[in-house]
């Protein structure tokens, strides 16, 4: 492929131009912000809160950020391709609500409810995806719309069947030792309790890296975010893309919502609303674009871990954890004008 | 890519008696287009005579209402930018032809990725073909991992043709290619257009410049309000008689001769005389 071209018109190197330097690199990574806003972080707290640096509140820590972090995972990917879904919080009730009452109300055994729900849950993912690409409106309506039906049936159809606003306890039901030891066990490592979360965590984080960057799919989400007419025109599956990645995001709300299951056994319906925010304040901390087109799994999971760190931190440095969404609102806030201001630093310098 | 030599008697892409309607407008009309390897066809036209309407059916952005439209020879309808680009018709737009926030490799490999098992991109092989291939077009990069956002106009528009021709197209379709360009950075695109043709590819070359089109042209098709106005072989016209048929050539010169005597006419006048549109 690609033989000599007919006298290739050389042009000298442009005297303009000077090299970037490795730092520079540095500073044009869209984790870069997130990072060192961690650090900031973990130096407060460590400061201030004597309990924060033991390592079972490190684990505690990791735990908190495991929880969102799994969810920011799809979050960021989906903000990548440019798009928002803010039916992934009560999707994760709504997933594991679909398992606990198909498991109870049928007698079977909880592994049919997971895969029932995992089914379910996919095709939320999917509808969401489909509606966006058929109607064209802004994903933020359409999962706005998704989010207000979801959160009423959750509620509606767990009292209607259950006559309860939480569903019936499967602790006692066929499976549930099992999904319980791969959703919501508990790993010692050097004495600590780590929660299996974590690892999941970890793995996903890794999976979504291992996707964006060195997939042939990773550049279709990069694109479709970034400019989705250009990426159409070169051949690029968009809508495709879209749809997989809020099928994507309900993969993650099945995960989770299969941890909420079996963390507690039963799952109380109004919970999850909220939520929402919380995932893409993660994934913005790390770095992704509102606008779509640039960030990173990596930073959503710094994002998660800096989320987890003020959590647990204002509750080891004993203060009114009611203060606890100031302190989330502020550090958005500084997260992405830390970023915008790097951002613009490095494109300014080349 | 090894270039064939095909006879040039059959034409690569061409277009009979094409129409198309968005609702009741009629976008284009009975408009009639061949392009064969070797060969540049320029589609000259002021804003609104349907040149994009146009170049979106043979691009496979939309499908034509009326008429034929032919590849090598078989009759096409395509739903998809992707069936063009399988048939070998390359589009560069002028708009759309990369994605900002992309490192230049990515863009260059975007929708045709280098694949190993497994799924896996082969990361360092294109970043490597980018690299040659865009210095084999006289463009060296010091990063092709730099966002593609951070090159000039001139030098994405060559990226978005170096890619085309990379790939394998047999007919390069280029919107306005040129619009937006300074002088010297259209010259660079204008010769890469010739080196396209030189190569042994069709291009199809949209503009509304006759002094692009000319020194490149073989064919030139001119449009006015979505109908053909005019259709000549390079040897049948003149650069003056091409100017004066745009659209804007007319209109330009009497524009000019109204506006003599007011001091901001003078210069209209003379930038009017420089491009050739009053003597």
């Amino acid at each position: 492929m690609g033989q000599a071209v007919v006298q290739p018109p050389r042009v000298a190197a442009d005297e303009r131009v000077t090299r970037r330097s490795p730092l520079r690199r540095l500073l044009g990574r869209p984790e870069l912000g997130a990072l060192i806003g961690a650090v900031a972080v973990f130096v407060f707290f460590s400061v201030v809160a004597d309990a924060f640096l033991q390592a079972s509140s490190f684990s505690t820590v990791l735990y908190a950020g495991s929880t969102f972090g799994i969810m920011a995972v799809g979050v960021s990917l989906l903000m990548i391709g440019g798009e928002f879904d803010l039916s992934a919080g009560v999707m994760v009730t709504t997933s594991a609500l679909i398992a606990a009452l198909f498991s109870y109300q049928l007698t079977l055994n909880v592994w049919a409810g997971v895969v029932i729900s995992l089914v379910l849950t996919l095709a939320l993912g999917f509808l969401n995806g489909l509606l966006y690409v058929k109607t064209g409106l802004p994903s933020f309506i359409i999962t706005l719309a998704t989010f207000f039906m979801l959160a009423g049936a959750n509620l509606g159809v767990t009292k209607a069947v259950t006559g309860n606003v939480a569903s019936d306890s499967i602790r006692d039901m066929d499976g549930f030792a099992t999904a319980r030891s791969v959703f919501a066990s508990d790993v010692v490592i050097g004495g600590v309790n780590v929660n299996i979360t974590v690892f999941w965590w970890l793995l996903f984080v890794a999976v979504a890296t291992w996707i964006l960057l060195r997939t042939r799919t990773g550049n279709w989400i990069f694109a479709s975010g970034g400019a989705a007419a250009s990426a159409r025109a070169v051949g690029v599956p968009v809508t495709r893309t879209k749809i997989g990645l809020f099928m994507g995001v309900a993969f993650c709300a099945w995960f989770s919502g299969m941890h909420l299951l079996f963390a507690f056994a039963s799952v109380q319906s109004g919970e999850g609303v909220g939520n929402e925010f919380f995932f893409i304040i993660c994934a913005v901390i790390g770095g992704c674009l509102l606008t779509g087109g640039y960030g990173s799994a990596i930073g959503a999971a710094i994002g998660a871990f800096i989320f987890g760190m003020v959590n647990k931190g204002i509750v080891y440095a004993e203060w009114n954890p009611d203060w606890f969404k100031f302190f989330l609102g502020a550090m958005l806030l500084i997260a992405t004008v830390v970023n915008l201001i790097v951002r613009r630093r490095v494109e300014q310098s080349g | 890519m090894t270039t064939e030599k095909i006879e040039t008697a059959r034409p690569l892409v061409r277009l009979d008696e094409v129409g198309k309607n968005y609702g009741n407008i009629i976008a284009l009309r009975e408009v009639s287009l061949e392009v064969s390897p070797g060969e540049v066809t320029c589609v000259l036209g002021d804003n609104g005579a349907g040149k994009s309407t146009l170049i979106k059916i043979v691009a496979g952005l939309h499908r034509h209402d009326t008429g034929t439209y032919q590849v090598e020879g078989e009759a096409v309808s395509f739903a998809s930018p992707r069936e063009a680009l399988d048939r070998g018709i390359a589009t560069v737009y002028q708009d759309l032809a990369v994605v900002p926030l992309m490192p230049v490799w990515r863009n260059f490999f975007l929708g045709s990725e280098k694949r190993k098992t497994f799924g896996l991109m082969d990361i360092e092989f294109m970043r490597r073909t980018t690299k040659s291939e865009l210095l084999a077009m006289g463009i060296d990069l010091r990063d092709v991992d730099q966002p593609i956002g951070t090159l000039s106009g001139g030098e994405r528009q060559c990226v978005a043709i170096a890619r085309a021709v990379y790939f394998g197209a047999k007919v390069l379709v280029l919107d306005e290619p040129t619009a937006a360009l300074g002088v010297k950075q259209a010259g660079v695109v204008l010769r890469y257009i010739v080196q396209a043709r030189e190569r042994g590819l069709g291009v199809i070359f949209i503009t509304h410049n006759p002094h692009h089109a000319y020194p490149v042209g073989d064919r030139f098709l001119l449009l006015k309000r979505g109908r053909s106005i005019g259709y000549h072989s390079k040897g049948d016209i003149t650069l003056d008689e091409l100017t004066a048929l745009m659209a804007g050539g007319s209109e330009l010169e009497e524009l000019a001769h109204e506006l003599q005597g007011v001091t901001a006419g003078k210069e209209l006048t003379e930038e009017a005389k420089k491009l050739g549109l009053t003597d």
